[in-house]
């Protein structure tokens, strides 16, 4: 197990998980959030390319109303 | 000849914009701005909340319309460019509203850093609209650096106080060639309509359509508030007299004057 901030939480999850699959595995669908590993803007179709390290920092965000 | 608005290379019939907060569910939203007929959406980006997750907002938005970032939740310039880059990541468009507050009493926006934020992402490519306190030096600055258009408050942010800074926002529209879009505060239609009478090209209305009891008849009501303004401006609207100048002939009368 590693331990990754989420959204500024600090999580545990299994080793070896690439983005994609974290991001499959909390239920969210992969286009509708976009993704920043350690302040890097990472495109949908790179997170399979991104395993998670001891540490890491996420940002996972979506769309809401706003003015 | 049609009246067109355009921004960004865009061509908006629509001058009415709607915001996407506040509305009690998005069902009744996507009625709302369809209600409208308005064509320019804003919406935010937050961190997904892993314990309640939601629908996404943009499938309640009408297809035919174009989809405005807002960098709401920045506090200086650097994080309004990172929500920026975010957002275009997502695939959403590249039209960003900066939006940039360090006070949360008054929500007043910090006028140096969205000037700051508007530089940069402009050079990125994106159609750059600042939501500013309204002041002529500081928006010549920001179209200078290539703001699509500017957007002064007419009050702070869903304070429902209407057009409480008029005469700093018709300096604007006298002295700048760019959009100036009437953004925050406009509680009633009237106060939408009287922006549009003294030349604004456009007025952005998120709370008072969203909080009313019929949010969808009240978008509607902003934006027949916004055409009618706009079509009394074009109309050159007559200038003010002091004393009266009779609307019927003042002669021919039944009685005999001597």
């Amino acid at each position: 197990m590693i331990t990754i901030k989420i959204n500024g939480k600090v999580q545990t999850i299994e080793k070896k998980v690439n983005l994609l699959e974290l991001v499959k595995s909390m239920g969210l669908a992969c286009e509708k959030v976009v993704t920043e590993h350690n302040f890097r803007i990472v495109a949908m179709e790179e997170r399979e390319k991104i395993v998670l390290e001891e540490n890491d920092n996420l940002e996972i965000v979506s769309f809401v109303g706003g003015g | 000849m049609e009246d067109l608005l355009e921004i960004g290379g865009k061509k908006i019939k629509s001058r009415f914009f709607i915001g996407t907060g506040k509305f009690s569910d998005y069902p009744l939203m996507q009625k709302a701005i369809e209600s409208s007929g308005a064509e320019i959406v804003t919406v935010a980006l937050r961190r997904v909340d892993l314990d309640s997750l939601r629908d996404n907002i943009l499938e309640y938005i009408p297809k035919s319309c174009t989809v405005m970032i807002n960098t709401s939740g920045a506090r200086n310039a650097e994080e309004a460019i990172r929500i920026a880059r975010l957002a275009k990541a997502s695939g959403a468009g590249n039209w960003i509203k900066i939006e940039v507050i360090r006070d949360n009493k008054y929500l007043l926006p910090d006028n140096l850093e969205t000037l700051k934020a508007t530089e940069i992402l402009v050079k990125e490519g994106f159609v750059v609209l600042p939501y500013m306190s309204p002041d002529l030096s500081m928006a010549r600055r920001m179209v200078e650096c290539g703001a699509a258009a500017v957007m002064p408050l007419g009050s702070p942010i869903g304070s429902n106080r209407g057009l409480k800074t008029k005469e700093l926002i018709q300096i604007m529209v006298d002295e700048i060639k760019a959009p100036i879009i009437v953004d925050a505060g406009l509680g009633r239609p009237s106060d939408a309509c009287e922006c549009m009478e003294f030349g604004c090209s456009a007025v952005l209305v998120n709370t008072a359509v969203a909080i009313s009891l019929d949010p969808v008849n009240m978008a509607r009501a902003f934006s027949e508030g916004v055409i009618a303004g706009r079509r009394a401006y074009l109309c050159k609207i007559p200038a003010e007299k002091n004393i009266a100048s009779p609307s019927s002939p003042l002669t021919g009368f039944l009685r005999q004057d001597k």
